[in-house]
């Protein structure tokens, strides 16, 4: 019996290794992939090139005045000397300070919620919740301890965008939760049939309809001479009208709980809130994190909206700044520039909901 | 039945504050007390009223509201700006947000008659043109039939194009945008031949063409746009203050009176009329304003012919003629009666 010598084994054949490997397997493998791949490729090649040559190789980056540029590219000179007004709009220069020191102010609270062992968190939100917004608010608004006061027609830009988001979503959240959990309180029907009514009657409007009436109604229901701010109606609007979504996109979460969890809670002595705060609604929310920044990036977007009343946020001090008699014909550049803003907040927040649903999972994923 | 008679009694009383005419005479009281003229104008358009790099609002409709300020209280920056859409400006000024309506507004009778507000006077003779791709080489909208026509939606540019075309029984196809900048951008991809807009503003879409010389602004007017600041009806002492503000910057034109030269006219001027407008010889206008508010309007804002030439003409990007909006002794249509 000759032992027949082992043979050596040999290397995968080079095409199904390393990056042709991956091009074979990925891209090729079957004649329509390969189609669908050379389709895009050549897609591509249609728009990034002129895209790249446009906005960076013949595009012009410094200057004062519309006349350096060359408008053989992108003239991101206009950007440049708007940066300020895009980022404050009309807030005087002198008091821009405030502006960032609110914003510092918001890093500095919200950054330690991220570090995994930080031992105050819950004082900490509590703090982001309660005590932030009353600051925020003064030190924006002024007219006390020495701040000039900087009425709110003078705010603008992305700080305005910010503004209004935020209050939007730190307003709608806890108002959705109760809405959702009134619209589900079977014992109680006139609680039920309220919540019911303001939950289909704010979604069943637009919400360039709820901004216009705030605006454009209101004042002539109003006395003579009362004239509440134009914001202040903006931000009540939104508010509401993001909180009626919210309630549907908890609800949903509420749903998914099974009895069990409801029937043990009570069975531990707890009673409704305390099985809803302890129990339900930690499990509930944790469902619906996908929901709910859905609704968040849904409203970071239509902060847009509010141009229709008047107000510049980002997109509308870019918009103001294309009719500039000084500046006509830049509009491309405002408009990639804002397309670049909201992406990048957008991005952003999605990422967070994907970070915050890894780190919530308890291994009950479905 | 207590509910119901508190309900009812309310009903009531919001009736009774709604049916009060709004601030009769009370604007000017109410304008000095709070020391700004609080002015409603466009959110951005070019030449009439956009914010600079520095946040400053600039352009004719912004100049008059400066005007104003100037004639109450010697100071041309007492104006606070309300922004406003073209839906919200007339219940912006019917509610009382705002003192002065400044916002390109077409005066109609409808406007006049039905929306409680009055128009004193006009600023800018505009009407609705067309802008042409030269290499068409046509030199008559009566030539256009047949054309694609790039027009904003919405707007009674559209009515008005579509009364012209009908009129002169040619037949068009209309290209509707939301926007201005949607608008131009097809003109210059070529997704129509004409692009129809006040005149007024079809300079400055042209001027956002990568090639501005590729296209013309045809001569006829096909609609008469006359621009002009409104206050709300009823409220004679504004209603004559914001009027003559703006007769006094026509006037001082036709007098020859500019920003640069008022002081020396105003210490050597051997002319009447020159004497009477910048309050050395002391007419009783009794106006409300000081004696002497046209040579503060002059002076801190200028003539017509400077408010003009700075914002949409010669000095400005826009380049606009005078034509129309030249004074009614240079074949146009600006004229204002005298100080006397």
């Amino acid at each position: 019996m000759a032992a027949v010598p082992r043979q050596p084994d040999l290397p995968p054949p080079a095409a199904a290794t390393g990056a042709l490997g991956w091009v074979r397997r990925n891209l090729f493998d079957s004649p329509l992939n390969g189609a669908l791949t050379l389709l895009a490729v050549y897609l591509l090649y249609l728009v990034v090139p002129p895209f790249v040559e446009w906005a960076i190789l013949k595009a012009d980056w410094s200057g004062t005045t519309a006349k350096d540029c060359s408008r053989a590219g992108a003239c991101w000179v206009f950007i440049g000397v708007r940066l300020n007004q895009f980022f404050y709009g009309f807030y005087p220069v002198a008091e821009q300070w405030r502006v960032n020191t609110c914003l510092a102010l918001l890093v500095a609270f919200v950054v330690p919620l991220f570090i995994k062992r930080f031992a105050l968190k819950q004082w900490l939100g509590a703090v982001l919740l309660v005590v932030y917004p009353v600051v925020a608010f003064h030190l924006l608004v002024g007219g006390h301890f020495g701040l000039a006061h900087v009425e709110t027609s003078k705010w603008g830009g992305l700080s305005l965008t910010l503004v209004i988001a935020i209050v939007g979503m730190v307003a709608a959240l806890p108002l959705g939760i109760l809405l959702a959990l009134g619209r589900r309180a079977t014992n109680m029907p006139v609680l039920k049939a309220l919540c019911v009514a303001f939950i289909e009657l704010w979604r069943g409007v637009p919400l360039i309809t709820v901004l216009f009436m705030s605006s454009v109604m209101l004042p002539f229901f109003l006395p003579e001479g009362m004239n509440f701010d134009k914001l202040l109606r903006a931000l009540i609007g939104v508010a509401l009208f993001e909180a009626a979504y919210m309630a549907e996109v908890v609800r949903g979460g509420l749903q998914g709980i099974p009895k069990g969890q409801f029937e043990a809670a009570a069975a531990l002595g707890l009673g409704f809130w305390r099985s809803t705060i302890l129990v339900i609604l930690p499990q509930a929310l944790k469902l619906v994190i996908p929901g709910i920044v859905n609704t968040f990036i849904a409203l970071f977007k239509d902060t847009s909206l509010v141009l229709i009343i008047g107000l510049f946020d980002l997109l509308g001090s870019i918009q103001a700044a294309n009719s500039d008699t000084n500046w006509l014909g830049f509009s491309t550049e405002g408009y990639v520039f804002a397309a670049c803003v909201y992406w990048v907040f957008c991005f952003g927040m999605s990422r967070y909901s994907q970070w915050l649903e890894r780190k919530l999972h308890t291994g009950h994923r479905r | 039945m207590k509910v119901r008679t508190l309900l009812s009694a309310i009903c009531v009383s919001a009736l009774a504050l709604a049916a009060v005419p709004a601030h009769a005479g009370a604007t000017f009281e109410a304008v000095k007390k709070k020391g700004f003229v609080q002015c409603g104008v466009n959110s951005g358009l070019p030449g009439f009223s956009a914010p600079d790099e520095k946040g400053v609002w600039k352009g004719i409709d912004v100049d008059v509201c400066r005007a104003v300020a100037a004639a109450v209280f010697g100071d041309a920056n007492k104006v606070k700006y309300t922004p406003l859409t073209a839906k919200e400006r007339f219940t912006a000024l019917q509610s009382g947000e705002i003192d002065i309506l400044s916002r390109n507004t077409t005066w109609t009778v409808t406007r006049d008659g039905g929306l409680g507000i009055s128009f004193t006077g006009i600023t800018y003779y505009d009407g609705q043109g067309f802008l042409v791709k030269k290499k068409l080489g046509v030199k008559s909208a009566l030539k256009l039939s047949g054309a694609t026509v790039c027009v904003q939606s919405g707007t009674t540019t559209e009515l008005n194009l579509a009364d012209y075309f009908g009129l002169h029984k040619m037949k068009f196809k209309p290209v509707v945008y939301d926007t201005a900048d949607e608008t131009v951008k097809s003109f210059e991809a070529g997704r129509c031949d004409v692009l129809t807009s006040d005149q007024s503003q079809l300079y400055a879409l042209r001027s956002k063409l990568a090639k501005p010389d590729s296209a013309v602004v045809l001569p006829e007017i096909i609609s008469k746009e006359p621009l002009g600041p409104a206050v709300r009806q009823g409220d004679v002492e504004w209603f004559n203050i914001v009027r003559w503000s703006l007769f006094a910057m026509i006037d001082a034109e036709d007098l020859g009176v500019t920003s640069t030269n008022v002081d020396q006219m105003k210490s050597s001027s051997k002319n009447p009329d020159v004497k009477r407008l910048l309050g050395v010889d002391v007419i009783k206008h009794g106006l409300g304003v000081p004696d002497d508010f046209a040579y503060k309007i002059i002076r801190l804002v200028g003539n017509y012919s400077e408010v003009f030439e700075r914002n949409v003409g010669a000095g400005s990007a826009l380049k606009i003629a005078r034509g129309q909006n030249a004074l009614w002794t240079k074949g146009g249509l600006q004229y204002a009666p005298p100080f006397r």
